[in-house]
């Protein structure tokens, strides 16, 4: 049963490959007209709709292998967020019809499912705190709200390419690039991860922490930062001595993790940037100069108007009754539940902006870029970098 | 006060852009080529009076702007809160001024100095909050008075100025205008508007109740606030915590007396290999066997006392129920919550001694110490007859050298024991700590040979009480209602007019005009009337460029 979850994941993400072909392809078939149906657009969607089924024979498959919904670790999580874009898309993509968005959604639905798959994918029982129904509750619809969210960055990002004048150098060509960088980063991370892990390089170091005590740790990645007075121990002997070492606070092992990924990152955006010989963002515009604006802006406005209340339901009020049953308490200030205030916080900022100041267009766009990236800050950094009662979730 | 009475005869507040029954623009709105619809152009008091203090103070919070900026505040403020644990998060014995300097050096120390480390109990972020509760209050009360006043009253029939100034708005010339009119009000209905007539003309409207959905969910917010202020109300919030051993009873702190919990046994279980499902084994091996938490649980018995209360008495008792409480399962009675937060395994409760020939090695007897309420002589027949002459439960040295304890936990218990044997009437006296025994007056013929240790599991267990609950509750609930009623349904209106023998047709709607047009291509599909053009779009094709209106 793991088995065939594990292929049925796979499955589906090729098949989301495939569908961001297909959408491509519909932007670069020039008879289109919005009111014919073209048949690239009919096949990307297609595609879309068989992998989302099965990504949710993954998720099914592996509920039933566990015993609990495949929501409980930080791999599962971001694939079931990674599935939720997916099904977001596909529902606005029937609202709006609008093929662009599959050739965006599709690549950063990808990126999160390659990202999440980074993680140990084993399956982890549950700790008390985690055995409630809540659980299946909570975090199935705040990761819904969150995906609906990211959609809104999509087409914000779709909005912002096809409006950034790239003829001269701007802070928002600049922030742009900011942007597919960040996206070229993760894709970077995935490869190093990949690639180390192929080969199996490992290193164990023994070193010492801030409460003096010696521990050891493994790197799956060359050490270009070392642990507080690190040192290779015998059976890691020949591996790579770190260049550099790191006061005992900071956690060197997923620093070099970071160092490594940006390094990846930024190999591959020089290495595009010389292969088109202009901006990432001026390379894709040329995919976007048919969309309508204005739809655009309401693609945005209206992933933000469906996705708030799901957020605040599933983040906001789903969280809180969970943890007055299970904390005691539903409320403590615990770093994850501050971040999605934060969200929530943010995305009721832009509404008031938008309805009340008229914000739209490529203020708004900005904004939903923010968005999205304050929503992954939560997913990404508050489970590895800040610690808190959520970090079980990032083991 | 000043009233503005428009050509239709429709009287107005001072201060309406437009005029609310027939929405003549009152105003000089210049060049301006669409009408500004958020709020119906209605007279708002923040916007029309400015004069005293209290206006000021009012057009201040009624500012979204000002709303905005508070929210963008507490947003970076709460970010910063972020940076390093909160006092509550670092392990409580802990000083905190000393842990943020040593655990996070001068970033970490300044932090502390900053008073960062409490930051969401703070003065200035309480008073943040306050401060977006008294926005959300005015502003909504700013708007939504005058909003209810001018969707009440609009008017069928309305000026032309009013239609040609709409972002859709189209005229058509069609041969039977009162066929037209008929067939598209049919239709209008069969769409589920409301549809109004008036002289041969038509307002449809379908989902104005979305446009109370801001207010209605500002309303839960405000309650939410206010159940969180009442927490602060004596009485209102009881938060307690319980130590309580294996086997004892004990009175449940925050009840006063009135409720006693009798623990049972407490359980801890761990994922184990072999034992629980195989799917698990991978993720068992990374973390190590028996290392992963299965199961925190106390089984207890709850009591309530019956009778008055009698000081110095041992209280009636009466069983209420069992339960075993878990995490995610706390025991609920009489708006009472008992959870399972903590525990102490293997607690020392006893010790056992025998009192042994050191020569021989023959015993006379077993010597069993209750660690907590040790008894000062035990006879053990024969003539053998132990007496505890003194009892360290936590045995240090204090400064002069003599023994003493640190505190009444058995964390390191000592004893100072006088064995009576028939040939040792007088006694020896034996010094008995862990690990060692020491004889002060000579050698001795007896001794103390430890014969074991008795220990118990201790729950720590957490008591709460709220009764902010219920309204926190309410008002998550209410603000729900309005954010669903605000966001999912759009407030549509489509003026259709017959002037000077033309068909007019105008809409709006404060959101998602993409589903408007479609519903409008839908509705005059067939009927010759042609489709109303997005004044917007136009405008900014021809290269004005400019913001589009937003409405709310």
């Amino acid at each position: 049963m793991v088995q065939l979850s594990s292929t049925l994941l796979y499955i589906a993400f090729v098949l989301y490959l495939i569908g961001t072909f297909f959408f491509g392809g519909a932007i670069r078939d020039k008879r289109k007209e919005r009111q014919e149906k073209d048949r690239w657009s009919q096949l990307g969607i297609s595609v879309t709709i068989i992998g989302f089924l099965a990504q949710v024979g993954y998720f099914v498959t592996r509920w039933i292998a566990a015993g609990h919904a495949p929501v409980s670790n930080l791999f599962e999580f971001t694939t079931f967020f990674g599935m939720m874009l997916v099904a977001a898309f596909i529902i606005i993509y029937f609202i709006y019809r609008l093929s662009v968005l599959g050739l965006f959604a599709l690549p950063v639905a990808l990126l999160v499912i390659a990202y999440a798959s980074m993680f140990p994918r084993e399956i982890s029982p549950l700790i008390p705190a985690l055995q409630s129904d809540w659980l299946h509750i909570h975090v199935t619809t705040a990761a819904a709200g969150e995906a609906i969210l990211a959609i809104s960055f999509v087409a914000g990002l779709i909005y912002l390419i096809r409006v950034v004048d790239q003829s001269k150098p701007s802070k928002r060509t600049f922030w742009l690039e900011v942007v597919m960088f960040c996206l070229i980063t993760t894709l970077g991370f995935v490869i190093v991860s990949t690639a180390f892990g192929l080969s199996g390089y490992e290193a164990k170091f023994t070193w010492v922490d801030k409460n003096k005590q010696t521990v050891e740790v493994i790197y799956d990645m060359p050490a270009l930062v070392g642990p507080h007075k690190g040192e290779l121990m015998k059976e890691s002997a020949g591996r790579m001595e770190p260049l550099v070492e790191m006061p005992a606070i900071i956690n060197a092992r997923k620093l070099n993790t970071v160092i490594w990924s940006l390094i990846a990152g930024t190999a591959l955006y020089i290495m595009l940037r010389l292969l088109l010989r202009k901006r990432v963002a001026a390379a894709l515009k040329p995919l976007v100069k048919n969309v309508n604006l204005d739809l655009t802006d309401e693609i945005s406005y209206r992933a933000v108007a469906i996705g708030f209340p799901v957020f605040t339901l599933g983040a906001l009020i789903f969280a809180m009754i969970w943890a007055q049953i299970a904390w005691t308490r539903f409320w403590g200030w615990d770093p994850k539940e501050v971040w999605a205030l934060i969200t929530w916080l943010f995305y009721a900022a832009f509404l008031h902006l938008r309805l009340s100041k008229g914000w739209h267009g490529e203020k708004s766009a900005w904004l939903a870029v923010i968005g999205f990236a304050i929503i992954m800050f939560n997913l990404v950094a508050v489970n590895l970098v800040i610690a808190g009662l959520h970090s079980y979730a990032g083991t | 006060m000043e009233h503005v009475k428009c050509e239709c005869g429709h009287v107005n507040p001072h201060g309406t852009a437009f005029c609310e029954s027939c929405g003549k623009p009152l105003a000089d709105l210049g060049e301006k080529p669409l009408l500004d619809m958020r709020y119906e152009g209605s007279a708002r008091r923040s916007q029309t009076y400015k004069k005293t203090m209290i206006d000021q103070i009012w057009a201040f919070f009624s500012s979204v702007k000002v709303g905005v900026a508070l929210i963008v505040i507490t947003l970076i403020a709460s970010v910063i809160g972020t940076i390093f644990p909160q006092q509550m998060y670092i392990p409580p014995n802990a000083d905190p001024a000393e842990y943020y300097k040593q655990q996070y050096g001068w970033a970490g120390k300044l932090y502390y100095e900053l008073g960062f480390n409490n930051l969401y109990g703070s003065w200035w972020y309480i008073l943040l909050i306050a401060l977006i509760g008294v926005s959300l209050v005015i502003c909504s009360l700013d708007r939504v008075i005058p909003l209810y006043r001018a969707l009440k009253r609009q008017g069928v029939k309305r000026h032309p100025r009013f239609l040609e100034r709409q972002r859709l708005f189209g005229v058509s010339h069609v041969s039977d205008l009162d066929k037209t009119m008929a067939v598209l009000k049919e239709r209008l209905a069969k769409r589920r508007y409301h549809v109004r007539e008036e002289d041969g003309h038509l307002l449809a409207e379908k989902g104005r109740f979305s446009r109370w959905g801001p207010y209605v969910n500002h309303i839960g917010l405000i309650i939410f606030l206010i159940g969180a202020m009442l927490r602060s109300v004596p009485g209102m919030y009881i938060d307690r915590v319980m130590w309580i051993p294996e086997g004892e009873t004990k009175e449940i702190p925050g009840t006063n007396g009135r409720y006693f919990l009798k623990s049972e046994k407490f359980i801890f279980e761990t994922y184990e290999k072999g034992k629980d499902n195989e799917v698990f084994n991978a993720a068992i091996d990374r973390v190590g066997n028996g290392m992963i938490a299965k199961n925190y649980q106390t089984n207890v018995v709850l009591y309530k006392r019956v009778g008055p209360v009698i000081p110095g008495a041992k209280p009636k008792l009466e069983k209420v129920k069992e339960y075993p409480i878990r995490v995610n399962e706390p025991l609920e009675f009489d708006h009472y919550a008992l959870y399972q937060v903590d525990f102490r395994l293997n607690e020392p409760k006893a010790m056992s001694f025998q009192l042994a020939d050191k020569q021989s090695g023959k015993t006379f007897g077993t010597v069993t110490v209750d660690l907590y309420d040790p008894k000062e002589s035990y006879n053990l027949g024969h003539g053998y007859r132990v007496e505890l002459l003194s009892y360290f439960p936590d045995f240090e040295f204090d400064e002069d050298g003599n023994p003493s304890t640190k505190s009444r936990v058995p964390n390191n218990p000592a004893f100072v024991f006088k064995m009576y044997a028939p040939d040792r009437p007088k006694g020896e006296v034996s010094f008995v700590a862990i690990q060692q025994t020491i004889e002060p007056f000579g050698n001795n013929k007896y001794k103390m040979a430890f014969a074991g240790l008795q220990t118990r599991n201790v729950s720590g267990l957490t008591v709460r009480r709220d009764f902010t609950l219920w309204i926190l509750g309410v008002g998550g609930a209410i603000f729900m209602i309005g954010l669903i009623q605000g966001m999912y349904w759009n407030h549509r209106r489509i003026w259709v007019q017959r002037v000077n023998g033309e068909l007019w047709i105008a809409a709006h709607t404060n959101k998602n005009w993409f589903g408007l047009k479609n519903e409008l291509r839908r509705l005059l599909d067939g009927t010759g009337v042609m489709m109303p053009a997005d004044q917007l779009e136009n405008e900014k094709k021809a290269g004005q460029g400019g913001q589009a209106h937003g409405t709310a």
